[in-house]
């Protein structure tokens, strides 16, 4: 974690409570996670009540309260990719990672989380990691992808 | 860039543009929308940068938004001509370059029937382009859309110069009203009558804001518009903003889209350096600011007044209804919301006036629809057809019918608060107020084909389980009414159902459907409704036999 980048976000915001929101997406962003003291900060610095700091980043689904893995894993779970065959994407990943949704592995390798809809319908079904979109994904083809994420 | 200061000036100014450009210059057209970019466009795109480097000057190489055809993906069009090529791989790059050098076509990348083997070299002949109107989507292609100067190549602002210096604002407002332009989000509630609502609301600081949030599953036209033409949307605004009397707007959308986001910000500023947003604007007199605001992962929060809640920085909870966000919005002041396609469609209504406006589409549904084409399609993608276009020609005209040779079981509209049709009504046209009578309304505009294959129990059960995940949880009725009806459908999927369930499941569906405050809650059970409408039997059939059989 870098911690000047987010004191900088924070201060950028500083006695703005109405900005609450932008300040925890760019350091959810930078970040991947939200610690506990890092949301003390921003209570601190933007004056608002820690409780309500806690209300929106425990609120919004974007806003993880605890570590991330290094990759982040992501079957689209949108009509067209599970109508196209989602479902067995996420059991051959399941099966792979021995993670469910929203679970992080012990050595910190692989998030696991599926979620609707990203809009790239047309080549669904649809495993993305770190934000890379593998389309026309087969369960098959599954074990190559996540090979190259260590 | 030195701010514009006059309408004059601007028009000065697209005349340098044009003027600077060489029409009969080859263009070659990289799309970058949602789902050629997951198929590697950026890199196609790179290597016609690099070829074109070792040529000169002598082809011009674009990334634009969706072209539209997201089936085919990576797409390319050259221009002159918008020759179209599919599918193109870094690969190919070397032989488009040398063929359109040489004004020539690459064969073997152009469309082909894949029942008859024609093949079809330009837009205009493709069966997927051909039976549509692309008013909206179709400048696509010619826009870079980090590049406001090809906006304004296009015709783009020219529709604010005109508002701002020939039309006061009730006469702005007039002709969208004259227009009977209705809201695309969902609703079709008549976007003149909202706006004049909020024009003549009490307090002096008003807002209007673009719902950009698109979170209906399978709904992916409105980032293809922002993403691909963002000035269009905000020009969209700033007209809306003068006929309200608006200082102030949000545009409202998605975090998770990184090219949605940068082409977003990058609009707003460049508008800002050109002297389209601030005070003053051409000289008008009119003063305007625009804001970036950011959805942060919850489907309620495209609803307006969640929308409104979370841009104050609040959780997105719904409100009642019977205070209306055009009169008190965001921090209680009149706030006109309209999404992304409604704002988009003002510009051409100002140029091209509401006369023309209404003589396309059906005759309560004016206009053009964009729809997001998918499912079990054999052609998916952003598409724009006039209202009161059969569904046929979309599916099988436009979408070219069923994947792998199926039949058609049903056609479902607008996401998990849709509704599913059989196929024997593939007929009914394309119309707000008539596919909200079959059960199906049109939403925001996601189409999806489902094929012979498909369980419609767990299709309902499906959509139940991703509004049980959505909901704020404010009104107990959709917290706790979702969940029962969930846990019902997931018996009958199962094979589990017992007598009654059907039964509770419509008493269910009407308690939560009376007693939410927001659509999400009150149309939580619609799919489920149009399904025992057209589909009991599916239903039934899991309770008698008690089997999972279809």
């Amino acid at each position: 974690m870098c911690e000047q980048k987010i004191d900088g976000i924070i201060e950028k915001y500083r006695g703005e409570p109405g900005s609450l929101i932008h300040a925890l997406v760019e350091i959810q962003h930078e970040n991947h996670w939200l610690p506990r003291e890092v949301l003390h900060k921003i209570a601190d610095a933007l004056t608002v009540p820690f409780a309500q700091v806690m209300q929106i980043a425990s609120f919004y689904k974007t806003f993880s309260l605890t570590p991330k893995g290094r990759h982040e894993v992501h079957v689209c779970t949108g009509m067209t990719c599970h109508l196209r065959g989602a479902a067995k994407l996420r059991a051959k990943v399941e099966e792979l990672t021995g993670l469910k949704d929203g679970e992080t592995d012990a050595e910190s390798r692989f998030t696991y989380e599926t979620g609707a809809c990203l809009g790239s319908c047309s080549i669904g079904p649809e495993l993305i990691v770190d934000g890379k979109h593998y389309g026309r994904m087969t369960p098959e083809k599954i074990e190559d992808v996540l090979k190259q994420y260590e | 860039m030195p701010k514009l200061q006059s309408a004059a000036e601007l028009e000065k100014f697209r005349a340098e543009i044009l003027a600077s450009r060489d029409p009969a210059k080859p263009c070659i057209a990289v799309c970058a929308g949602a789902a050629c970019d997951g198929m590697d466009s950026a890199a196609v795109a790179a290597a016609f940068v690099a070829e074109g480097g070792k040529l000169g000057d002598k082809i011009e190489v674009r990334t634009t938004g969706c072209h539209g055809y997201c089936e085919k993906g990576p797409n390319v069009v050259v221009t002159p001509g918008d020759i179209c090529y599919f599918e193109v791989q870094p690969g190919d790059v070397p032989e488009i370059m040398a063929a359109t050098l040489k004004g020539e076509v690459v064969e073997r990348l152009v469309y082909q029937d894949p029942n008859t083997g024609a093949k079809a070299v330009h837009m205009h002949e493709v069966p997927f382009y051909k039976h549509q109107t692309r008013l909206l989507i179709g400048d696509n292609p010619k826009i870079d859309p980090m590049r406001i100067d090809d906006y304004l190549a296009v015709g783009g602002y020219a529709a604010l110069v005109k508002a701002l210096s020939e039309m006061s604002p009730v006469q702005v407002l007039d002709e969208v009203k004259k227009a009977n332009l209705r809201g695309r989000g969902g609703g079709g509630f008549p976007a003149g009558s909202k706006w004049e609502t909020t024009r003549n609301a009490p307090e002096k600081t008003k807002y209007v804001i673009v719902n950009g949030h698109e979170g209906e599953s399978a709904a992916f036209m409105d980032r293809a518009m922002l993403t691909g033409n963002p000035h269009k949307v905000l020009e969209g605004l700033i007209i809306g903003a003068y006929a309200i009397g608006a200082q102030k707007g949000f545009m409202y959308t998605r975090h998770d889209m990184p090219l949605l986001t940068k082409h977003v910000r990058n609009a707003l500023a460049q508008a800002k350096e050109y002297g389209l947003l601030g005070k003053n604007i051409l000289g008008s007199g009119f003063d305007f600011e625009c804001e970036l605001h950011f959805d942060v992962g919850i489907f309620v929060s495209g609803e307006s007044s969640a929308l409104m809640r979370s841009i104050e920085g609040n959780p997105p909870e719904p409100r009642p209804k019977y205070i209306r966000t055009s009169v008190s919005g965001i921090w209680d002041k009149p706030s006109n919301l309209n999404n992304v396609e409604t704002w988009a469609n003002v510009p051409q209504i100002i140029t091209r006036g509401a006369d023309w406006f209404t003589s396309i589409g059906s005759e309560k549904s004016k206009g053009t629809k964009l729809i997001s084409l998918s499912g079990n399609v054999v052609n998916s993608g952003v598409v724009e057809v006039p209202m009161g276009t059969p569904l046929r020609t979309l599916v099988f005209d436009i979408g070219g019918g069923v994947r792998d040779g199926k039949t058609l079981k049903a056609i479902h509209f607008g996401g998990a608060m849709g509704g599913s049709i059989p196929a024997d009504l593939i007929d009914a046209p394309l119309d707000f107020d008539g596919m909200s009578k079959l059960g199906a309304p049109i939403g925001a505009g996601g189409l999806l084909l489902m094929d012979e294959d498909t369980d419609m129990v767990e299709v309902a059960r499906y959509l139940m389980d991703f509004l049980v995940n959505e909901s704020c949880g404010k009104c107990a009725p959709c917290r706790e009414g979702m969940p029962q009806m969930l846990h019902i459908l997931t018996n009958l999927t199962k094979g589990e159902g017992k007598p009654g369930d059907l039964e509770r499941l419509e008493d269910l569906a009407e308690v939560t459907g009376l007693a939410s405050l927001c659509a999400l809650g009150k149309t939580s059970a619609d799919p489920l409704k149009s399904m025992f409408r057209y589909f009991k039997p599916d239903y039934e059939s899991r309770i008698a036999g008690g089997s999972a059989g279809k």
